[in-house]
């Protein structure tokens, strides 16, 4: 404590070679001094000292020591060849076990310290040149002594020799309990440490999850999460992002999707070296669009990868062949390998593992992982969303292109994934199902699809003997309708053409008719209108036949009445007019 | 060489890994040689005790000879390591010495 502040310079770090300790603590041990490694039984602590020396004389030209207090050495290189650690090959110059198990039938008579140890260390540290050591573990050097005081005394003389010894070292401590660092018997331990690392291993969910979580780091900055840890092939892993920024390659170019509507949809198909999600309730045909997408990069002659959940390849290749999809000449040539896992056999992070390591094997062009659900949902949903980052990463940095598919049940999710994969994902398409008349159709529509131009309109996904086709989708009234339904509600609307047609024919014939009629009623009346004509023709004859009458009657008497004056005739004249 | 005595006269051979002076390593060889005084008259590193038993001792100190400890598995200091008359290992500062008397068969 009273150190820090005279130590301005950085802290100088000593990488450990072990994949993702050298990220979170921004470099590895702090060089020349302490770290305690605590942890309960079986959580990797021997291992992590023993790669730390096996990478620093491998990697880093820096022998190192081992000292053993709890496991015989021999059981160590065993367990050291399973990791194809070459340990008899470093062992001759670049690696020294020291067994310094206690012996059985030692007698104590009265106390002692651990001088001889210390000085045969030296000795040896100046032999080979050592850069490294480890303690391991220091639990059972302290249950030797027996006694707090000496345990104090003799763990200080380790660390006092450590200090002087120039060696960068890892001391690993045992405990059984839920707070190591409150116990009273490590803490003067921890303090001594310039760094400490917490290692531990539970099981969630009947999956078996270890952690490693840095406490505490003299003088230097570093990831304080909790951060999951494997136990792999090449000994551990340690799951992490890295301090890396996002810069990943962003290819133009767009490679098939298998489904040519499909291509067209995304204006060209998929990115490459995009991740694509595809999401829906099971047997919405996200696995035949996987092995579309597959068949396609296969036949442009790359390779691709198919990893599968609970079902075997065999059964793969059978289902899709039902769709005319056929992977048995690409898995003949070796194009397409198909890794068929169980959810079950390990965790989210052991299946990412085994995905690293297959990746690194094969080095496909096209990933395929159906289900991702399956892979990441094994031991909770915190690991999850970090395992399907890190898939991501890990496939971006290789320019790999990524389709995963997952399991959306019900309406309620359909436009949020629980996984969170959809903000992480670059297109993202949705299939569901509509259920009306009877009838289940599949619906396929781009949620989204960034750096392209996309459909946004839903299309009916057609399965059939000859493969996969998107259909246009019949709308109406707000509705999408598809299937037979959409062949109902087509002829519905003919009738109901037809019944218009019919209608308006109808009132055609209803207006001629009324037409008609006012014909025939005008005609009726014109010749109505004649007879009158007629009838007012014969009239004018008979007034002109009475006038005639009349005028020769007053010719008569005129005549007769020839002496008296003309005038009064006239007005004699007026009289019979008026009687008319 | 094989005299007859307390321990029935069998040769004891003893050699103790000390750490130069540390604290332990000086007391256990004082205790040591106490021990082996009380039984017998103190030659160097050639011991009678009693009549006729020898007794060898030799003193290693794991400062001076820090490899050889190492080989030899000596791991903490002192240790006493007996090779007759019968096989043993002591550590500590032989404090408690009746303990080791009885093993020497001393008593």
């Amino acid at each position: 404590m009273t150190q820090q502040t005279q130590s301005p310079q950085p802290v100088v770090k000593t990488p450990t070679g072990i994949d993702g300790f050298d990220d979170i603590t921004g470099g590895g041990l702090p060089r020349e001094r302490t770290t305690l490694v605590v942890g309960g039984p079986g959580t990797g602590k021997t291992i992590f000292g023993l790669q730390t020396l096996v990478n620093g004389a491998r990697q880093f030209g820096e022998p190192g020591i081992f000292v053993a207090f709890e496991e015989r050495t021999q059981q160590i290189v065993r367990n050291a060849a399973s990791f194809g650690w070459d340990l008899p090959a470093l062992e001759k110059k670049d690696l020294f076990f020291l067994d310094a198990r206690p012996t059985a039938d030692v007698i104590t008579a009265g106390q002692f310290d651990l001088n001889a140890l210390l000085a045969g260390l030296e000795a040896k540290v100046k032999q080979m040149g050592a850069r490294r050591i480890v303690f391991d573990s220091v639990d059972v050097l302290l249950t030797l002594l027996n006694d707090p005081a000496a345990e104090r005394r003799e763990v200080y003389r380790i660390h006092e020799w450590l200090a002087t010894s120039g060696l960068t070292g890892v001391v690993s401590a045992r405990f059984s309990g839920e707070a190591p660092l409150l116990s009273q018997r490590y803490g003067f331990v921890q303090f001594m440490a310039d760094c400490v690392v917490l290692l531990s291993h539970r099981t969630q969910d009947r999956v078996s999850l270890r952690a490693l979580q840095v406490l505490k780091y003299r003088g230097s900055g570093f990831a304080e999460a909790e951060t999951p840890l494997l136990i792999g092939p090449q000994g551990l892993e340690i799951a992490s992002l890295g301090t890396t920024a996002m810069d990943y390659p962003a290819s133009e170019e767009r490679i098939s999707t298998g489904v040519d509507r499909l291509d067209a949809m995304l204006r060209g198909g998929y990115h490459r070296g995009s991740s694509i999600l595809i999401t829906g309730a099971p047997g919405t045909a996200k696995s035949t669009l996987s092995g579309a997408f597959v068949d396609a990069a296969c036949r442009r002659g790359e390779r691709a990868l198919l990893v599968t959940f609970d079902e075997s390849a065999a059964e793969i290749v059978r289902n899709l062949a039902s769709v005319s999809i056929d992977l048995a000449p690409h898995l003949a040539c070796g194009c397409l390998r198909i890794h068929a896992a169980r959810t079950e056999a390990g965790s989210a992070e052991a299946h990412l593992m085994k995905l690293r390591h297959l990746i690194e094997e094969q080095r496909p062009d096209c990933v395929v992982i159906d289900p991702l659900s399956a892979m990441i949902k094994a031991g909770g949903l915190i690991p999850a969303v970090s395992v399907a980052q890190r898939l991501i990463h890990l496939t971006k940095t290789h320019s790999i292109t990524l389709l995963c598919t997952s399991l959306l049940e019900g309406e309620s999710d359909t436009e949020a994934s629980p996984l969170q994969v959809s903000t992480v994902a670059d297109t993202w398409i949705h299939l569901s199902y509509l259920v009306r008349g009877g009838e289940r159709n599949r619906a396929l529509s781009v949620v989204k699809s960034r750096g392209t131009g996309h459909s946004d309109q839903v299309r009916e996904l057609v399965l059939s003997d000859a493969g996969i086709d998107l259909a246009d989708v019949y709308t109406a009234g707000g509705e999408v309708l598809m299937g037979t339904l959409r062949w109902e509600r087509e002829a519905e609307v003919a009738a109901e053409r037809e019944r218009e047609h019919a209608e308006l024919k109808q009132r055609r014939k209803a207006l001629e008719l009324a037409q008609t009629e006012a014909q025939a009623r005008l005609e009726i009346a014109q010749r109505e209108m004649e007879a009158r004509h007629a009838e007012l023709a014969v009239l004018e004859v008979e007034i002109k036949a009475y006038e005639q009458a009349w005028r020769k009657r007053s010719t008569g008497l005129e005549a007769r009445r020839s002496v008296d004056g003309e005038p009064s005739a006239m007005g004699h004249a007026d009289a019979p007019k008026g009687k008319i | 060489m094989r005299a007859q005595l307390t321990s029935n006269g069998k040769k004891i051979e003893l050699r103790l890994y000390v750490a130069g002076g540390a604290p332990h390593s000086v007391q256990a060889l004082a205790n040591l040689k106490a021990l082996l005084d009380t039984r017998a008259s103190a030659n160097g590193d050639h011991q009678e005790v009693g009549d006729h038993q020898e007794v060898n001792l030799e003193v290693v100190d794991v400062l001076e000879e820090p490899l050889r400890a190492l080989e030899d598995g000596v791991f903490v200091t002192p240790t006493l390591v007996v090779l007759a008359p019968i096989s043993a290992r002591v550590i500590g500062s032989l404090s408690e010495r009746e303990k080791v008397a009885r093993l020497l068969g001393l008593e």
